[in-house]
């Protein structure tokens, strides 16, 4: 598996950690409520599909980077560093 | 047909010519009073408890695929009751004692082989940790025994003992823990509960579930609608899928974990036997394959495929680990779809819709669990009470933080279960 | 028998080698199938299951039958592939799953009883009595399956591992993968071509067909020449690719040194490459279907395309009176080659009736093979003809059903392959690998032209996709046949017909797996074991699936396939998982203190990665505790040192570094004066406690934070998380400094006159009260010294520059010893720890907040951090948590153990009374006691009530009482002393 670093360019898995779905970056208010926490922290849509998910080039250039991604095929159809993706 | 050594003796002087069925192919009728969602394991197991500790037989097992497809018939066969924490510990314990009557109870020999399980640690945290979850395992009625090196030396005489990266300072030993053949658990099964009566749908797959003012209606299905007064959903990797149906979000991401076997070889490893400083777990199989895996391969996935780190990091503590096997070639490997849970525990519970079940969330540990797991989901379809050995699977656990049953101590993130 | 003139072998260099302890001599070039063959022994092994006997079947690695182990000692192989394995001298094979020789197999009786044996029998038997499985059923069971055995020693030969870019790989060095390779070549394309064979060329090394008038291998020859000539080009000899993986990337086995005796120092006996390419061709060829008939298995019935290759590529006839059965015109092609090298053919039965006939040799058209003789070779064939049956001696049938393309690795990324009605065969299905082009006889299109036609067009659509010209090649001349099959899986009649050969799946038991209801293919294949063995199905998988089909009364697309998965051929688990033998299996962490440690006789420990000092042993102590007891005397009433490296450093630089860090504490860093440090508590955002440590303000817009070392990676993560994912605004910076500073302990009363001297400044409590933290000179050199203490003494942590490490830490010992003090290590380390009830990961381990632990306060309440809101709630903070408490022992029984479970005094020891369990213990000199950390329900407020400690492991039950887990000086006087 490969996965563009739009740093450093395309690198092999080994030098990522994955975290899980790009929902991790949209953080409820402290007072959103119990339901909006929980989403956050637990709940995933967790699609067959096109999905959105966290990786970290520990082995490189230490960006967060949001990957869309194919969950059924693997492919690999985006990336962007999270610090843009977000705004 | 009753199965028995006479049998296959009569048959094999007859030509083998009066087998038959180990289960029908039923149309699927019209209504049923539960449909069960997903044919695998748990769903299988299910279906056989309702119809035979609650005499509800009108019942149908809808699978996509054939049964059995899933992760009862890609794991790496473990069973065990091993576990430290309340809500986990009195459930493996259930579990494994329905294994240990299990092919009596099934007519079905599942080869469930207690053949027992050395977890090795490798330094004094890892025993201390180990010695917690012995003593759970003995408080709860299992069996546990920590052992040295020296006795390992004698069970284990192939381990690397010597220039390890991370010495071996002892293992837990379960004795009661082993392995089955996972294809005839999901056979056996099947078998049992179409003999009492239950419909097992194979090329069905679940298209919709139908509710209507919060109650259960019954689904819809590639071959046709199908009502039901009680749905229950069992899909595993799948669940987020099928859930979804009902308009439910679950806190479950899938992820791919690999597993391998070698080519046969005569008996060298008696014991299953786990890694402490890597994820790591080899047994052997009656076939003579090595039979072994590890850690996930990390990301979300559905391909049911895994890629080459995590093959190399599983190779890699088998080499450190048991020097011998290194020349053993690996002939197959493959990956299951698994519902990683965020604290690494299932959940077996109702729904906000009313008639409708949920059970998914195993992890890596689904195997084990596939008689209690039928067992007490089946005790609670037909009862609506929590069976006393699982009443710590909730699913609002995570919005409360009530009962979480984290053994790893990982947290939220669920590839790290 | 070997045939003068014919082969591509090299006869002026004779090899001896040895099987089953018989001496043979066979010649460079040979593999030990083709050297056995010349010889004339045709038995070569035993099946699985019934132990029948048997001999080669095919050439290639495919063969299922003739497996064997090669050497002895540790560095035995067993279920090589004895069409595989090339001779040399000095080579020892044995046969295997026999007993007590291949010719008498006290199992084959297993044979006998086939009857009782078949599809799926053991799932209705050994099931009474109970305790007779793993007694007596399974270990007979285990006895008798298996194949080979490993040695049971730790093996000695080297693997390596190594990573290879292109743009293009071709798998597979036949006519399609060569001109493939050429056609990239030629157009600079960096090119790997690989082939699994010793010799490149595929089928035109067995086949006598010729490419622009040449023969065929002397075409492959100059192709070969040319493909060498190019720096662009690499070409990959006895080099199995073996999987498709994600994004282009391939796992490949280069069989380095299996074909030579000598292992130059250090030199890996293979190499597991992972190859990343830009583009693929497959061009892996095809594999020929064995037919199923009656007693198909004897020594002596091959396919026909092995037949023609052990006798055009080895110089080998398989018998002296061959037939030759089957359904395309390959059985022509075999009776004309063996006719040609003066081979007798005794029959050629064409199951098509309007096969073509010969003027040289007795076409039987219409005919099939529908049984055989011959104990432990073939004897005779019986021949079923619309006229009756009839006999046929012969010592070689060679039989093909036709070819299934090879299309495995398409199947890899969950690719299902097509099924093509004119040639009864699956192909791959397009765009099943992405990038990967496919050409020749894997796509089903079996003439020579046809291959090299294929090889330039998928060389093209490759050279489009990297963006480049493909060249004006001309396509060879060479036969453009067609390919006329008709159906031919099973012969019918009585008795078994095999169709996986090793694991004994007879058509009789895919059929009753059919009656039984095992009809998915999927169910099929697991009831019966059918194409579970070491060649995964690749001879049976086709004939088993259009007999279940038959029986089903589907036809075969609707039937479908099982999966073909990686490896395409077995691959030694230590190929996969080179470098990782003994202490290579993780990297190694050193400290700038660790040979002066080992000098002094410290027991070095695992700690993460790195390695600590356990204890430091003086001469008469002979057990770890006195020197524990020792040292942590040393450091209440002296002064100790301990190299603390290891845990995490992170620099943090920034206008806004104090903001983040209340982010991802729970208490305030933005308040921390400069030149002060303060002890930091992290959550998860789950609210469990994820981390603990020091952060020093260095400077107005400078911290450095440090973590444990358990943690170090995790926190860097987190930090960098926290920043680019939820606050990418703010202005701050990391950079890991773990191993650019060595940072020493230096701890007990006298820790301030042991530093005295060495720094360009004075220590006092007034410019250096407890915790303050700052700039240093370290005679001389820059430092940075922290008033902090993690044993409750008066203690400083010196940091220098990691180089000056170890020159340091010989200074702070001369001077510790100089002041009645010395080294401590891990086990002190912890017992100070213990005896002021500070936490480590043993506390910390996941599943404890910070409530738990008694520090719910340090949550501050005036901002939002990292975990707050989901720390607050119910479950997290309501009555019956398990929270930290300290034990100390108080009835008979003085002894604490970590791990051990807590009860109420009068409770029994079962899960339903738990009330909490051990963490952490040690004796204390100090206090003359054991003591322990633990986590006890609604434990502070039990203090001076008694519990009851149970090890049911190791039998101990201690009363213990319940007190602050602060155990030493409580008031914390002696740390600002």
């Amino acid at each position: 598996m490969r996965i563009t670093c739009p740093h450093c360019g395309e690198r092999d898995r080994r030098e990522f950690y994955y975290r899980g779905a790009a929902v991790d970056l949209e953080r409820p208010a402290p007072d959103a409520g119990e339901e909006a926490w929980d989403n956050f922290v637990y709940l995933r849509d967790n699609p067959a599909g096109v999905t959105r998910d966290l990786w970290y080039h520990e082995g490189g250039c230490g960006a967060w980077i949001v990957v869309t991604r194919d969950t059924v095929t693997h492919e690999v159809l985006k990336t962007e560093l999270a610090s843009e993706a977000k705004s | 047909m009753r199965f028995s050594g006479l049998r296959v003796l009569k048959e094999g002087l007859t030509g083998n010519k009066g087998w038959t069925p180990h289960w029908r192919d039923p149309e699927p009728k019209a209504e049923y009073d539960i449909v069960i969602i997903g044919g695998g394991g748990h769903g299988l197991s299910t279906a056989y408890y309702l119809a035979k500790e609650h005499g509800l037989t009108n019942v149908a097992v809808l699978e996509k695929g054939y049964i059995g497809g899933g992760n009862v018939g890609r794991n790496t066969t473990i069973v065990r009751a091993n576990y430290f924490l309340q809500g986990n510990s009195e459930f493996y314990s259930h579990s494994l004692k329905l294994w240990e009557g299990l092919e009596e109870d099934l007519n079905y020999n599942v080869m469930h082989s207690q053949r027992g399980i050395i977890n090795l640690f490798h330094s004094d945290g890892q025993r201390d940790a180990a010695a917690r979850r012995g003593n759970m395992m003995i408080s709860q009625g299992d069996d546990a025994v920590l052992l040295g090196r020296d006795e390992l030396k004698s069970m284990l005489p192939y381990l690397n003992y010597d220039n390890l990266r991370f010495p071996i300072y002892g293992g837990l030993y379960h004795a009661r823990g082993g392995t089955a053949r996972h294809d005839a658990v999901a056979w056996g099964y099947a078998r049992g509960a179409d003999q009492r009566g239950v419909d097992l749908i194979q090329n069905c797959e679940v298209t919709g579930i139908d509710i209507e003012n919060g109650v259960v209606r019954g689904v819809q299905t590639s071959r046709g609608p199908i009502r039901a007064k009680k749905v229950a959903m069992v899909a595993a990797g799948r669940s987020g899928q099928v859930a979804a149906m009902a308009g439910m979000r679950l806190p479950v991401e899938s992820h791919v974990l690999q597993a391998f076997v070698t080519e046969g070889l005569k008996p060298c490893i008696d014991h299953v036997v786990t890694f402490g400083m890597g994820h790591f777990y080899i047994s052997q199989s009656d076939k003579g394959g090595l039979v072994f895996g590890g850690d996930l391969d990390f990301y979300a996935s559905y391909a049911a495929r895994g890629n080459l780190p995590t093959v190399e990091s599983v190779m890699e503590a088998g080499v450190t680990l048991l020097p011998m096997i290194s020349k053993a070639k690996v002939l197959r490997s493959w990956g299951g779809i698994m519902d990683m849970s965020p604290d690494g525990s299932p959940i077996i519970d109702t729904t906000h819709i009313e008639g409708l079940y949920l059970n998914c969330g195993w992890n890596y540990g689904g195997f084990k669990a596939v008689p209690g797991s039928g067992n007490v989901f089946a005790h609670l379809i037909a009862t609506g009470q929590y069976h006393e050995n699982a009443t710590g699977f909730r699913l609002d656990r995570f919005r409360t933080g009530r009962g979480i049953i984290d053994e790893e101590g990982k947290g939220s993130q669920h590839n790290l279960h | 028998m070997r045939i003068n003139g014919k082969g591509l072998i090299d006869r002026s260099k004779p090899v001896p080698f040895v099987f089953d302890g018989i001496s043979y001599s066979g010649f460079e070039g040979d593999t030990l199938a083709s050297a056995l063959l010349a010889n004339e022994q045709r038995l070569m092994g035993r099946s699985f299951k019934y132990h029948r006997p048997r001999g080669v079947l095919t050439a290639g690695s495919e063969e299922p039958n003739a497996l064997m182990t090669v050497g002895s000692g540790p560095t035995q192989e067993p279920n090589v592939r004895a069409t595989m394995q090339e001779i040399y001298p000095g080579l020892e094979a044995r046969s295997q799953n026999r007993w007590p020789s291949l010719n008498f197999d006290l199992l084959s009786l297993n044979d006998l009883a086939a009857p009782f044996l078949g599809a799926g029998f053991y799932y209705k038997t050994f099931m009474w009595p109970k305790s007779f499985w793993e007694k007596v059923y399974e270990p007979a069971i285990r006895r008798a399956a298996g194949l080979g055995a490993l040695s049971g020693r730790d093996n000695t030969d080297k693997y390596e591992s190594a990573y290879a870019f292109c743009d293009l790989l071709v798998i597979g060095a036949g006519p399609a993968g060569l001109m493939a390779a050429l056609t990239a070549g030629r157009a600079g394309a960096d090119v790997i071509l690989a082939d699994e064979s010793n010799r490149m060329g595929g089928r035109l090394l067995a086949e006598t067909y010729e490419i622009d008038g040449k023969p065929g291998n002397v075409w492959a020859d100059e192709v070969l020449a040319e493909l060498k000539s190019m720096d662009n080009v690499r070409l990959m000899t006895r080099t199995t690719v073996a999987g498709a993986y994600d994004q282009g990337t391939f796992a490949a086995v280069e069989r380095v040194l299996h074909h030579t005796e000598r292992r130059p120092n250090g030199a890996p006996l293979e190499t597991y490459w992972r190859i990343v390419a830009k583009r693929s061709v497959l061009a892996a060829g095809a594999l020929e279907r064995p037919v199923a008939f009656r007693d198909n298995d004897r020594p002596g019935i091959m396919t026909a395309g092995a037949v023609r290759a052990y006798l055009n590529r080895w110089g080998v006839s398989a018998g002296r009176n061959v037939t030759i059965f089957g359904n395309t015109d390959d059985i022509h092609r075999t009776a004309r080659d063996l006719l040609d090298a003066g081979v007798h053919v005794a029959a050629v039965i064409d199951s098509r009736h309007d096969a073509p006939l010969s003027k040289d040799y007795q076409v039987l058209r219409g005919a099939q093979v529908c049984g055989s003789s011959g104990r432990k070779g073939l004897e005779s064939i019986t021949v079923r003809r619309p006229s009756g049956e009839e006999r046929i001696h012969t010592d070689c049938l060679a039989m093909t059903g036709g070819w299934n393309p090879s299309v495995h690795l398409t199947c890899h990324m969950n690719g299902r392959p097509t099924w093509r009605r004119d040639i009864e065969a699956f192909v791959p299905t397009p765009g099943s690998v992405p990038g990967m082009s496919i050409a020749g006889a894997c796509n089903g299109s079996f003439s020579t032209s046809a291959c090299l036609r294929e090889g330039i067009a998928a060389a093209g659509e490759a050279l489009e996709g990297l963006g480049l010209t493909a060249p004006d090649i001309a396509l060879p001349v060479a036969e453009d046949a067609s390919y006329e099959i008709t159906q031919l899986w099973a012969v019918p009649g009585k008795g078994r017909a095999w169709l996986d050969f090793q694991n004994d799946v007879t058509v009789k038991d895919v059929k009753q797996a059919a009656t039984e209801n095992f009809r998915s293919v999927e169910h099929m294949k697991r009831y019966t074991t059918q194409g579970m063995a070491t060649d995964q199905g690749k001879n049976s998988n086709v004939a088993a699936l259009a007999i279940l089909a038959d029986a089903t009364g589907r036809g075969i697309p609707e039937t479908g396939t099982t999966t073909f998965r990686p490896p395409y051929s077995p691959i030694a688990i230590g190929a996969y998982g080179a470098g990782a033998e003994g202490e290579g299996f993780k990297p190694q962490r050193f400290t700038t203190s660790h040979k002066a440690s080992v000098a002094r006789n410290a027991p070095m420990i695992e700690a993460g990665l790195w390695y600590r000092p356990s204890y430091f042993p003086k001469t008469g102590e002979t057990t770890w505790r006195e020197s524990c007891d020792r040292e942590v005397k040393q450091v209440r009433d002296a002064v100790g040192v301990c190299d603390v490296s290891t845990l995490g450093k992170i620099d943090i630089q920034g206008p806004d570094a104090g903001k983040f860090l209340d982010f991802v504490y729970t208490n305030m860093f933005s308040t921390l004066k400069v030149g002060r440090v303060r002890y930091g508590l992290m959550l998860r955002e789950d609210g469990y406690v994820m981390d603990d440590g020091t952060t020093a303000r260095l400077g107005e817009n400078h911290y450095l934070m440090t973590t444990t070392t358990a943690a170090a990676g995790e926190v860097m993560k987190h930090l960098e998380f926290v920043h680019q994912g939820l606050c990418p605004d703010l202005d701050v910076s990391f950079t890991s400094v773990t191993e650019q500073w060595a940072q020493f302990a230096v701890a007990g009363p006298k820790s301030r006159e042991l530093l005295s001297g060495l720094l360009d400044q004075t220590l006092d409590d007034e410019s250096w009260p407890f915790m303050a933290c700052g700039q240093v000179e370290v005679l001389g050199v820059k430092g940075r010294l922290f008033r902090i203490s993690f044993s409750g003494e008066h203690a400083y942590e010196i940091a220098v520059p990691a180089r000056y490490g170890a020159s340091l830490f010989d200074i702070l010992i001369e001077r510790a010893e100089a002041l009645g003090g010395g080294l401590y290590g891990m086990e002190a380390l912890n017992v100070l720890r213990i005896e002021k009830g500070f936490i480590t990961h043993a506390e910390i381990h996941g599943r404890t907040t910070a409530y738990d632990i008694g520090m719910g306060r340090m949550v501050s309440q005036k901002k939002d951090c990292i975990g707050k809101t989901m720390s607050e709630r119910p479950g997290l903070e309501e009555a019956g948590r398990e929270r930290l408490v300290g034990l100390k022992p108080i009835g008979e029984s003085r002894q604490l153990l970590a791990g051990a479970h807590l009860y109420n005094e009068e409770a029994e020891p079962v899960r339903t009374s738990d009330q909490g369990y051990i963490t952490s213990v040690c004796y204390s000199p100090t206090l003359e006691t054991m003591i322990g950390l633990a986590f006890l329900a609604d434990g502070p407020d039990r203090e001076g009530e008694v519990v009851k400690m149970v090890d049911h492991l190791r039998g101990v039950t201690t009363l213990c009482e319940v007190v602050n887990p602060v155990f030493f000086d409580p008031e914390g006087g002696r740390v600002r002393g």
